[in-house]
């Protein structure tokens, strides 16, 4: 039986990701590794992403707040929104608009970086060089998405957690201390290791699937964008598909 | 280039034996013979697709041959597993059609990246000497803390030039470097190849579609036709021949 068009480029994209990944994990032992390189990496795709996650964790934790006092007052539990909004930053929207907004700036120029290396043969050069460019391009960049996002998840909870704070001082008064009490007296390791955990796996997939697009680019630079734009749409995709399975899994172990 | 090759001891150091490359359906070599002599200027010429980037690529190991043997510096590259195949790279040059410099990394850092793997105990004075004496051989030593992006495409091509010097090999491939160069820079480019190849003693390949440069650097030519090897000899040889598929190169 013949498949449909769609699904055998499926199948084969697919398995083509599959060998990428196998091969990452096979060049991630190698004992030589690019460590000044890595650090180089970690520097651009975390420290220079600072001050975007920074400014849309503020937005996002001010505007929650305006958001959700409304219907907190309706119910008459407005003393209730640090702790709503707390949990709700902690747990699920910080690390997934960070791992979003992070897929959108690093995802995206990792393709195109890596993509139109591979048109220009700045990649094979690497090879001819007796560099191995995987291990040189691919591992460090998939290693620092991977450590990287969960400290950026970290630093952009806090600023969103400030940012509620004001939102929460705009039609009220709460002290800083007082807020940040009633946040953390209600938050457990259940709440915040899982978050935690799953932002590991989102700045793996945000990694990968930058570098795999990039890495198989071709036709030229009409490639180099579809690369970029494919390693966006399927890493902010994976992003949902990973965030509903550890929220299975979470549930499936009582922690939620 | 003076096409008396008697000069040019006969001793191989590329032996390209049969060789067969096809990707899916499409052969691109079709039993495809040739020998390097040592210090020798050799031209592929051929058509656009007919296969001549694939050739050169094969012999660098970026692509693997279906079948057929390439003995580089009396070594068969199929036996070669990888660590072998990076000795065998760091005797061997490649220039790429498209130059291939890091967009990345400085003119220096561009000039130091083979070093980083081939000379590792090498001394930060002896690395900076060497890409001081590469540049300075093509004309660019004054570049050497400038980006590839602020440099023209005849500038690129010599520091990739350069960077292909850093090593000292033995062999130089060169993937159409003229191709994208104004006549005038091209002449540069391919005076410089000779020049490079009596300061370096460097034995070469050129892949070449551009009549100019193949009449200045090539001692043999060979033409390139349906995967094969279709014809050899000199500029002069050739040029004299009543082949139709031959003649249409040199009118």
């Amino acid at each position: 039986m013949k498949l449909p068009v769609n699904l055998s480029d499926f199948l084969r994209e697919a398995g083509s990701l599959s060998l990428f990944v196998s091969r990452f994990v096979t060049e991630l032992f190698h004992p030589r590794q690019e460590w000044r390189q890595f650090v180089r990496q970690c520097f651009v795709i975390g420290v220079q992403s600072f001050a975007l996650i920074g400014i849309t964790g503020f937005i996002m934790g001010l505007v929650l707040t305006m958001q959700l006092r409304p219907s907190l007052m309706s119910y008459g539990v407005e003393a209730q929104l640090p702790v709503m909004v707390g949990l709700a930053i902690v747990r699920e929207i910080g690390p997934v608009i960070t791992a979003l907004i992070f897929a959108g700036k690093i995802s995206s120029g990792i393709g195109a970086e890596l993509g139109s290396m591979k048109v220009t043969e700045q990649i094979d050069a690497m090879e001819v060089s007796g560099t191995n460019p995987f291990r040189y391009l691919v591992v460090t960049r998939v290693l620092a998405t991977t450590v990287m996002l969960p400290i950026l998840t970290v630093l952009s909870d806090a600023i969103s957690l400030y940012g509620s704070y004001l939102g929460v001082n705009i039609k009220g008064h709460t002290s800083l201390t007082l807020f940040f009490f009633q946040v953390f007296q209600t938050l457990t390791y259940s709440d915040v290791l899982p978050a935690m955990i799953k932002t590991l796996f989102f700045g793996f997939a945000i990694g990968i699937i930058g570098c795999y697009k990039g890495y198989n680019s071709q036709k030229g630079t009409e490639g180099v964008g579809k690369s970029a734009n494919a390693a966006v749409v399927i890493s902010s995709l994976l992003i949902f598909i990973i965030d509903l399975i550890t929220v299975q899994i979470t549930d499936l172990l009582g922690l939620n | 280039m003076d096409n008396n090759t008697s000069h040019i001891p006969t001793d191989p150091v590329i032996r390209i034996s049969h060789l067969h490359k096809q990707f899916g359906s499409r052969v691109v070599l079709n039993d495809f013979s040739l020998d390097l002599r040592r210090g020798e200027s050799m031209v592929v010429l051929g058509r656009s697709g007919s296969g001549k980037s694939v050739l050169i690529k094969c012999l660098i190991g970026l692509y693997m041959p279906d079948g057929g043997s390439i003995t580089i510096l009396g070594k068969d590259t199929s036996q070669l597993d990888h660590e072998g195949l990076d000795v065998m790279r760091a005797h061997v040059g490649f220039l790429f059609q498209s130059n291939a410099l890091y967009d990345s990394m400085t003119v220096r850092e561009n000039l130091e990246f083979p070093m980083r793997h081939h000379l590792k105990n090498i001394s930060k004075e002896e690395a900076n000497k060497r890409v001081m004496e590469a540049l300075t051989n093509v004309g660019l030593a004054h570049t050497v803390d400038m980006m590839p992006s602020e440099l023209s495409g005849g500038m690129q091509k010599r520091v990739a030039l350069a960077r292909t010097l850093i090593l000292n090999p033995e062999i130089m491939l060169y993937d159409e470097p003229t191709t994208g160069l104004d006549p005038v820079t091209g002449k540069e480019i391919s005076t410089l190849m000779t020049e490079i190849q009596r300061i370096y003693n460097t034995s070469s390949i050129i892949i070449s579609h551009d009549m100019k440069c193949v009449e200045r650097t090539a001692d043999r030519i060979a033409v390139l036709i349906d995967g094969n090897c279709y014809a050899l000899g000199t500029f002069d040889e050739l040029q004299q021949s009543n082949d139709q598929n031959i003649k249409q190169f040199f009118e």
